[in-house]
This record gives structure tokens, sequence and C-alpha cells, in this order.
């Protein structure tokens, strides 16, 4: 692992000797999330989420399993045993419900996780190769998000597969025959539901292996941390356990509460009231919006209005719709500013923020009817969406002056204490902010 | 090279997505986007307050059996409930002799097939069946409806944004085109066999206003039948039927947002104890 | 023990008895569902029935068999000695009382559950005239008891009354 200081396995019980040598398991997880793997220890809340998604991704798939022993793929039934899963079976509305708006939390967690990552530049050398994993893992999960949005075979779920599965119609030549292959038919049929059936079950297990290859790769370099100054030496870090994992704890109850308050007493909020009448392909939905989480993608998809020469509008739209999600792979070369945090990169910061409101902007408009002021809009915030990450980032690597850095982690954790600690010391007593740890 | 391809890249989508801009908003200038008569006129749903409002709401459960009453004796003639069984209705407070009547005593038929013969037929419903619909498929309920097939009602409350004052809304919402409407937009007159509706999506609506007199229905528990009360009782009856167990759903949530609220109090106190110290110390 | 390891232990054990109590909704989602329990019970129209004659039905997805016999069988059934049988029960035990001639019994092996044959037209009775496995040659006597083969008890009757003299209900 990472640290030559990092505590070593060594079981005491013959029996976990015994294991140690056949199988190390227990040394395994010991160094990958136990008292084995030193993390920095200035972590704040926001390096609470990737257990957060980790948590989601097990409810997902618990409530999941459950949800399938009880679903009929077969479009003629399809919604009826839903709907009899809410209404006959024990405690069936609480999966369906668990598992509905998991699947909301799940991006909710994965969302600030990836926020996260770009304010701090977790993406930045020499930790690439997580970023990488972690944008597969986060294209995984809107594949298996939208197939598991087909399964109810309500309205919505059928239309959007209808206008998702057009979008591959948008490509010149090849684009029906491909449509056409994903259904298994000329519209979405029995044979769709069933194959997203099969996948939506299969995608969450291949997510949990890129999972492990995202931990893994990020267990060479070690975590980043809020300063992006790498760690220096044992004074820097805390071991993982018991640490991180009481935090974590602690970031997991709150989580459970947030989404327990949905989950019980607002759980269709996040949902489609249309995805409550059954599909029907002879009527099209008044307004089809997709989950709220595709939102910002789907503004951008609708934001080209104009024909690029012999290039129809409705194909830009579709490969801009997938450039804002590949371009992320390549942030770690766009931007290649060798101050990692945003917190010492002033004019970043403002434009990450500007970022922010934008993206928030695109969610807003792809929720929103395909009307006029939505469409104008959208079509800015696009522009910022690809200009922030194409041109400006390249160009504030090159001409930004960076903040000072600390020395180092300890540094910047015992100034920001002595710091306050002068603050609380004018009244003249020296005080401690922590809770005494005597007695 | 990856950032002058880069700049190039987001150069194209940046400057398309501002040129499609300056098409959208000259058009948007010189062409301004007409209002349609459904953005005029319709109407969100009134405010009506229920028993089951809140996150502590509960059913009334004399108020479902209203509602179920006037289901049964108005809107099943031709609206379907096929999610929802008659043994359901143990959950209104009814007994299960009287639910067992309720079946008997349905005026449509379970579909069945004669032992005998092969033939298709009807038999009374039993507890364990689906409320059986009233027309045998959609062709029939179009034929017998100008054309309109009645939805089925059991998740119409879940179906529209704020169901439940949706469908007491609709009920109680019929009225005549308002002058100004046919003034404004005279293309837009109702058209024949068609009734208005300002709660409607799109205002005009097939189904003729099903509760037009106070009294059409008899209550047993001495609530005065008025149109309101009972589109208030049906509406109720139908929040139930989208979304039967949802007083299991709050009780449950109340006992494990309290249980959480504790345990994660604890799991703050122990990461503070875990970590007393090292924040500071070197 | 120090007040900060109480705490400690304690939350754990909060996450512990958390943990455990989602279990419980887990497990039994497994359980039968409201729709499944609603079709607990079954109704035999038995108008149709002739002496001699047997009827396959269904009774909570499971084969029933409803069997009217004859005065032939009903002696044969009462000359046997009790004490000798396997599972050792007599006819009027087995049937409703004044309703001797009714049958009414699982069609399911009590061996390893296989469905016997005899309640058809013209099936192979077996040896004592009543109900034959043909899985392990389990042979069942005029009272559906077990009186040959590897199974361990009479074929089950199931909970059911008269609701006329026609028509029973099951279950």
């Amino acid at each position: 692992m990472s640290f030559p200081w990092a505590e070593h396995y060594t079981p005491k019980h013959p029996v976990m000797q015994w294991m140690d040598e056949k199988l190390p398991l227990p040394r395994l997880v010991y160094n990958a999330v136990g008292a084995g793997y030193p993390v920095p220890r200035n972590l704040n809340y926001f390096w609470n989420f990737g257990v957060l998604a980790g948590l989601a991704l097990m409810i997902q798939i618990v409530t999941g399993v459950i949800m399938a022993m009880h679903y009929g793929a077969n479009d003629l039934v399809a919604f009826a045993t839903v709907e009899q899963t809410m209404r006959d079976v024990n405690s069936g509305w609480l999966m369906r419900y668990a598992h509905a708006n998991g699947a909301s939390f799940f991006f909710i967690v994965v969302y600030l996780h990836i926020f996260r990552g770009l304010f701090y530049g977790s993406y930045k050398a020499p930790r690439e190769m997580v970023w990488l994993l972690g944008l597969v893992i986060f294209l995984l999960m809107m594949a298996t998000a939208f197939m598991g949005y087909v399964l109810p075979w309500g309205q919505m779920s059928y239309w959007g597969a209808k206008v998702i599965t057009g979008l591959f119609g948008a490509i010149p030549v090849v684009g029906e025959p491909i449509q056409t292959w994903l259904l298994g038919g000329f519209a979405p049929g029995n044979a769709s539901l069933n194959r997203f059936f099969s996948l939506h079950f299969l995608l969450p297990f291949v997510i949990a292996g890129v999972i492990i290859l995202h931990i893994w790769a990020l267990h060479i370099p070690g975590s980043s941390n809020p300063t992006g100054v790498e760690v220096k030496g044992p004074q820097d870090t805390v071991p993982f356990h018991p640490y991180y994992t009481a935090k974590d704890g602690f970031g997991a109850g709150v989580f459970l509460i947030l989404f327990s308050i949905m989950l019980f007493y607002a759980p269709n909020y996040l949902g489609h009231p249309d995805n409550y009448i059954e599909a029907n392909p002879l009527s099209t939905p008044a307004h089809i919006v997709p989950e709220w989480y595709f939102w910002p993608f789907y503004a951008i998809l609708r934001a080209f209005t104009v024909d690029f020469f012999f290039v129809p509008a409705k194909l830009l739209g579709v490969l801009a719709m997938f450039a804002s999600i590949l371009l992320l792979f390549f942030l770690p070369w766009l931007d290649n500013s060798p101050v990692r945090s945003g917190n010492y990169r002033p004019t970043f910061k403002k434009f990450f923020w500007i970022l922010v409101a934008d993206v928030l902007i695109l969610g807003y408009c792809g929720g929103a009817p395909a009307e006029e002021p939505y469409v104008m809009i959208s079509q800015v915030a696009a522009a910022y969406y690809f200009a922030h990450f194409l041109i400006v980032l390249p160009l504030i690597a090159r001409f930004e002056k960076p903040l000072p850095l600390p020395g180092s982690i300890t540094e910047s954790v015992l100034n920001r204490y002595n710091i306050k600690g002068e603050e609380d010391a004018l009244p003249g007593m020296g005080a401690d902010p922590q809770p005494s740890t005597a007695g | 090279m990856v950032r002058i391809g880069a700049f190039f890249v987001g150069l194209f989508f940046a400057g398309w997505l501002l040129i499609s801009f300056l098409f959208g908003a000259a058009a948007y200038v010189s062409d301004p986007p007409q209002p349609t008569v459904e953005h005029e006129f319709h109407k969100a749903p009134k405010h009506v307050s229920f028993s089951f409002d809140g996150p502590f709401g509960r059913y009334d459960r004399q108020q479902l059996q209203r509602g179920f009453q006037v289901f049964k004796e108005v809107c099943s003639a031709c609206h379907s409930l096929k999610f929802v069984a008659f043994r359901d209705l143990e959950a209104l407070g009814y007994n299960e002799a009287e639910v067992k009547a309720i079946a008997k005593q349905w005026a449509i038929k379970t579909p069945d097939v004669d032992p005998k013969t092969g033939e298709m037929t009807g038999r009374d419903p039993v507890p364990a069946d689906h409320f059986p619909k009233p027309f045998a498929n959609n062709v029939a309920a179009a034929a017998a409806n100008n054309n309109a097939i009645p939805p089925d009602l059991s998740l119409m409350t879940k179906a529209r944004h704020h169901g439940s004052a949706y469908v007491y809304s609709l009920i109680t919402g019929y009225q005549p085109q308002p002058a100004e409407l046919l003034r404004e937009f005279p293309d837009a007159k109702t058209p024949e066999g068609l009734h208005y509706n300002p709660y409607f999506a799109n205002l005009n609506l097939a189904m003729a206003p099903p509760l037009t007199a106070d009294g059409q229905v008899t209550y047993g528990d001495g609530t005065k039948p008025t149109v309101d009360q009972m589109a208030k009782d049906v509406a109720a009856f139908l929040t139930w039927t989208a979304e039967p167990k949802l007083e299991n759903r709050r009780r449950a949530g109340l006992a494990t947002i309290v249980f959480l609220l504790i345990a994660t109090g604890l799991a703050y106190m122990a990461y503070q104890n875990i970590w007393a110290g090292k924040k500071t110390a070197a | 023990m120090r007040r900060r390891d109480f705490i400690n232990i304690a939350a754990v054990s909060f996450a512990g008895m958390g943990a455990v109590a989602v279990v419980v909704p887990l497990i039994d989602q497994m359980n039968p569902s409201a729709d499944v329990l609603a079709l607990a019970s079954t109704e035999v129209d038995l108008s149709a029935i002739q002496p001699g004659q047997a009827i396959k039905t269904t009774f909570r997805s499971q084969p029933l068999f409803v069997r009217h016999l004859t005065p032939k069988e009903i002696a044969e059934a009462d000359k046997v000695d009790v004490a000798t049988l396997r599972d050792p029960q007599t006819l009027e035990e087995r049937t409703v009382d004044g309703k001797k001639q009714w049958l009414i019994t699982m069609g399911v092996c009590t061996h390893l559950g296989c469905v016997p044959l005899g309640a058809g037209e013209g099936e192979n009775r077996g040896e004592y005239g009543g109900y034959f496995c043909p899985c392990h040659g389990s042979s069942y006597d005029t009272a559906a008891r077990i009186r040959k083969g590897p199974a361990p008890k009479n074929l089950e009757v199931p909970e059911f009354k008269f609701t006329s003299d026609t028509a029973i209900l099951v279950g």
C-alpha cells in the first residue's frame, strides 16, 4: 500500500491467522478500509460521499433483487405486477419506494461526489485513473437508471424508452438499424422490456466491480484532501479505521434520515404522475421528461435547434449530449494547473461556481417544457458548459496566479486552529476549540 | 494537443449554441409565441383539505365508505378499478361478511368460463376477485362512451399532479365556457358531445358531469350528500385506492426516523469521541 | 467502563439493532402475499360426481382429490384392522359425519410430493383400490390410507365443510 507507516495487519486469534494464510480477505479489508489505510487527517464532510454512494448502491441491489422476485418482465403484466408488489406483497410498498427513491439518492450522492472531485481537483495526477473509473461508473449508472425506469411500463417508461432509443436513430445511415436492434422491434415492446430487465439486473454488479477498481486505483496514491497538498509524513494521516469509519457512520446516519423522510413522506415527489398510467403506444404524454438526474443532459440535447449545414440539429444535439459527458474523460489533461484545490485558485473558484449555477440552470430548463424562454436559456447555459471545460479551464490553468499553498496538511490544520484559537483568545482565555479530552 | 483540440471542439459547440440562441431570440422577438387557450384558461386544482393531508394525516374510514358508495353508485357504471380487490375493502372498516355481500351483489359480473360448455360467462365476484371491469375491452368501452375510453381509476390520484384535489376539482369544476374565452379564441368552442371543464388538461372533457344534484346518493351515516361532499368523498376514496398503504407507510416512517435520529446522535458523539484531540494536536 | 467507550459501544449497538430491524421486512416479503392468501379456499360442486368416480381439482395450487366412495369401497375400508396400519385412522375420522361416502384428500403423496394415480378415469388405483403413486410405488387404500410403499402417512385430509348437500368449501 501507499505509505510505509501504514499499520500492519497482525491477526492474533489462531482462526484469523489460519484464515490469513489460506485466504487473506480480512487483511485486504484491513488495508482497504481498515486501520491499514492511512488517510489525510483534514478531510471535510465532502469526503463522505464516496462511502455513501457505496451505501446507496447496496440499498439499490438489495431492494432491486427483492423487486425482481415479484416482477413480471412482460409488457402485458409488468405494470400490474409492480402494482401488486405495492399492494399485496408484504412490505412491497417499502421495497418499491425504497428502490425508486434510492435511485434518486444514489444520483444525489454521486453528483456531490463529482462536485467534490471537480472543486478539489481530485481528478488531477496522480489520480487520473480514479477519475476515469469514476466516470465509467457514472455512465453505467445512467444506463442502469434509464433501463430501470422502463421496467414499470408506465407512460413515461414507454415514451422515455422511445425517445432515448430514438437518439440513436439520429445517427446517419446506421442509426435506424441500431434503434431497431436496441428495441428488438420498431417501437418499445415486450422484447425491449425483457432485455432492459436483464441488463438492469446485470449492470449493478458490473458497477460494483468497477467500484472495486475505483477504490484500488485510489489506494495507489492514497486519498486526496481539501488542501490538495500531498501527504508528507505520518503526522499528516490518521488510520481509516476508526477515524473515518466513525465519521462515515455519522454521515450514513444523516443520509438515511434524509432518505427516510423522502421515502416515507414524499415517495412520489421525485417521480412523474404519468408513470402511474399504464404504457399506451397510441397516446403520448403532453410533456415527456426524463428523471431529474438526466435533466441537465436533456437540456443540452434540446438546445440544438438549428442545422449546421448538412448536419441536422437533432444529430448535433445527440452528439453534444454525449460529448458533454465524454469531455469529462479529458478533464485531467484539460485543466493542467499544478494546484489541485479550488481553495488556492481564486480565478478557478469563480468560474467553478458559475459552472455549478450553470448546471443547475440547465437542469431546471431540462425539466421544463420545450418552450421559450427555456430553450433560449438552455442554449446559453449549454454554451457555457462546453466553454467552461474546453476553453476556460485550460486558459485559467495557464494564466491564473494561485494563492500560496500550506507547507503540509498538518500545517494547514494547525494554522486553522491557531487562527481560531487567537480569535477565541482575544477575551483573554486561550480557549481550546475542541472539548477537553482530559479525564 | 488535447487542449488545442478541446479549444476548437468547445468553440464549435459553444459557438453554434450561441448562433442557435440568436436565431431563436430573433424568432422570439419577430414572432412571439402565441398564448394558447390551455395556457390562459386551464386552472390548477382547487385547494381542498382532507383528513390524510400532512405527514401525520390518516384516512377517515367513514369518508372512505361514503366515497366507495359514490364510486359504486355513480362511477363504476363506466370506470374500472382493476388493481383493487373486494377483499381490500376490509381496510375501509367493512367486516368479512360485509365484503362478501358487497362482492356478491356487485352489479358487474366477474368473467368466467362455463365448466360444461366452455363458453364465456359471468359469475358473482368473491372477495378475492378484483373489481370487474364494466366493459369487456377498450373497443366496447369506446363504443359505449362516444369514442372516449373511461380510464381506470385505481391510480388516478397518483397519476395527476395533486391528484386528490384534482379529482375533486374536476368533478365539481364543470361550467359554461367563459365568454371571454370565446372572444379570445373563437375556434376553441367546446365541440359537440364534450363538456367544458377548466381543471381538465385540454379543457374539454368527454365525461358528462357525473354528480349533478344534491342527494344523488343516500348516505347511511347521516352526512348530507351535497355535490361538494360527494366529490370530496369520492376523491378521498380514490386516494385510498391509489395508496392503500399510506397509513402503514407514515407509521413505519415515524418509527424509522425516530430511531435514526437517536442512532445518528450517538454516531455523532462517537465520532467526536474518536476524533477528540486529533483535530488540533500535531 | 469509561463514558466515551460507552458511547462508542452504544452507537455500534444501535447500528446493529437497526440492521436487524431492516432484515425483518426483507425476509417477510417472501411470505405469501395478500392475493395468494385470499385464494386460500376453494369451493367444489359435488353434484356431478357419481359413486365410484373421483375428480381432481386444485386447492392452494395443489391437487385435491374428491372421491365418491361406493358402499363396497366403504365396507373394504371399514374392514381393515386400524391397529395394523402405519398411520392408524378410521374412515370415520377421515370423513364428515353422515357423509362417509365423500373422501376429500390432497393429491400429494406423503412420501416426496408426487401426484398419485387413481383419481382419473381408468387410472391405476394400486393393489388396495385407492390411489397409487408411480414415483416410488406407494399404495393407498379406499380411505386413502398408506398401506404399502415408502410413504409415511395417509393422504392428508384438508379442512373443509359442507356448505350444502352437494357442495363443499375447502380451506
